[in-house]
């Protein structure tokens, strides 16, 4: 297996658009998902429920020293940033707000280049601000596999579009077909090896 | 145990030999923080200071102690608000004061108070349940320059209008202004509201256990340092807290990962609460 982290940026209509991508997606046993959507910073952390309904994993709302694991779900707590350690753990802090975001997609996807380089898979979604594209670059530079939702599908355009220009993805993929395609660049990936 | 086989770059070689550089030049040990926040703020400065890479960061820090002290700005974290997540402080005033109160004199300690916010916090929600006179609160942190920002007191007014809500929210009785009178664009905080309050410089890293604690509140401090620390600390904690003490940490910090878990129960595992057993 060449990849071992799916990490996943959404804002604006972020959760429909994750319904899809975790409906069809068919490896998940097999690498690691982190979640860092935008939520409001006095939301009670509903989104681990409503990830559980979409997917037959463990699912993780992220506390501070949480070990990253394969075949779980993690995702980011309203208010803080997250950081991977090379130990494996992650951690939680809350330093300014990148990109007016706290859970900043940035942030996350720098640790991710940083830590996973070339096994991570790096998927941004829509989205209504430009949190996101800076990270996905450098996950990019890292050789990790990076994928923009194509704007014309979603909610909001601004995201995607910001992460196209500045990112240079290696896919800009619809909505609906997401899902599957990844399950394709895992297999091939692993053909390859 | 660990899934993944992660490398050192040459990046996180220069970020371990920045923080040696630290340690020997200023004395402050930065070896066991976690060390992927180290060096994002370590990059971080490098952008804004325009130095090619981290060890040039390093020499100039090891020349220039005055951009050594806004590098040690960037390690130590300081967003704070008063009544932060409300609901942790109307848990507090209705299931903990209630049985402070059967204390004839109840020792609370604030470990890394950074700018004060919560502290006074806590101090305005000790006078509304009647205990404020019984009280001595420790309020300590590791930077100095902060610890005088505390003592002040003095937040801006557009902070105050936030913390408004906050405290509202946290089941305030009063008028949040009873506490605060404004000048320009500042809220200078009551005087009334320091009189039971010691501010003291005081490193976790470093520094040992000054008293019998009924409360230590020490909320998104321990996030920043590693789990090796973070055991180290939680056991000062331990140390520091008499039979029955309570101790608070931040809502997604949790005592599970640690080795004195065992040596309390947890109170409420919503705002990460425990009390030392009172056998211990």
């Amino acid at each position: 297996m060449k990849y071992d982290i799916l990490a996943i940026g959404g804002s604006a209509g972020g959760i429909n658009a994750l319904k899809k991508v975790l409906h069809n997606f068919r490896y998940a046993s097999e690498v690691a998902i982190i979640i860092i959507q935008h939520l409001s910073p006095s939301s009670k952390s509903y989104l681990r429920t409503i990830v559980s309904g979409m997917i037959h994993m463990n699912v993780y709302e992220i506390e501070d020293k949480m070990q990253i694991k394969r075949g779980t779900v993690f995702i980011a707590p309203p208010n803080y940033h997250v950081l991977i350690e090379k130990d494996g753990m992650f951690t939680l802090t809350v330093t300014e707000k990148v990109c007016f975001a706290r859970p900043s997609i940035d942030v996350t996807f720098e640790s991710i280049a940083d830590t996973f380089g070339e096994s991570a898979i790096g998927m941004l979604l829509t989205g209504a601000n430009q949190d996101g594209g800076q990270g996905l670059k450098l996950i990019r530079e890292a050789g990790g596999y990076t994928i923009v939702q194509n704007p014309n599908t979603a909610e909001a355009r601004e995201m995607p579009e910001y992460a196209i220009k500045h990112a240079d993805p290696n896919e800009i993929i619809g909505l609906e077909e997401i899902g599957s395609r990844l399950n394709q660049i895992i297999i091939s990936a692993g053909e390859n090896r | 145990m660990n899934d993944f086989d992660f490398k050192h770059n040459n990046e996180d070689v220069e970020t371990f030999l920045c923080i040696e550089a630290i340690k020997l030049k200023y004395g402050y040990n930065f070896s066991e923080y976690s060390r992927a926040h180290i060096k994002r703020r370590i990059k971080g400065r490098l952008v804004k200071s325009g130095l090619n890479n981290i060890l040039e960061l390093t020499h100039r820090l090891i020349e220039d102690e005055a951009f050594f002290r806004d590098v040690l700005l960037d390690f130590s974290i300081n967003v704070t608000e008063m009544f932060r997540d409300p609901s942790f402080f109307k848990y507090l005033r209705e299931n903990i004061i209630p049985i402070l109160q059967s204390y004839p004199k109840i020792n609370i300690w604030h470990a890394g108070c950074s700018s004060g916010e919560e502290v006074y916090s806590m101090a305005i929600l000790l006078k509304e349940c009647g205990l404020y006179d019984r009280c001595q609160i420790y309020a300590t942190d590791f930077n100095q320059k902060i610890i005088e920002k505390a003592k002040d007191g003095i937040y801006s007014l557009e902070a105050i209008r936030e913390y408004t809500k906050n405290y509202i929210l946290a089941g305030g009785t009063r008028s949040f202004s009873d506490y605060y009178f404004a000048k320009y664009d500042n809220a200078i905080l009551d005087l009334e509201l320091k009189k039971r309050i010691t501010f003291a410089e005081h490193n976790l890293v470093t520094d040992g256990s000054f008293g019998e604690m009924h409360l230590i509140i020490c909320r998104n401090v321990l996030i920043y340092f590693n789990r090796t620390l973070q055991n180290r600390v939680n056991r000062l904690f331990l140390d520091s807290l008499i039979k029955g003490g309570y101790l608070c940490l931040g809502s997604k910090e949790s005592l599970v990962y640690s080795d004195v878990f065992e040596k309390f129960d947890t109170v409420s595992e919503e705002f990460k609460l425990y009390r030392k057993h009172l056998k211990a």
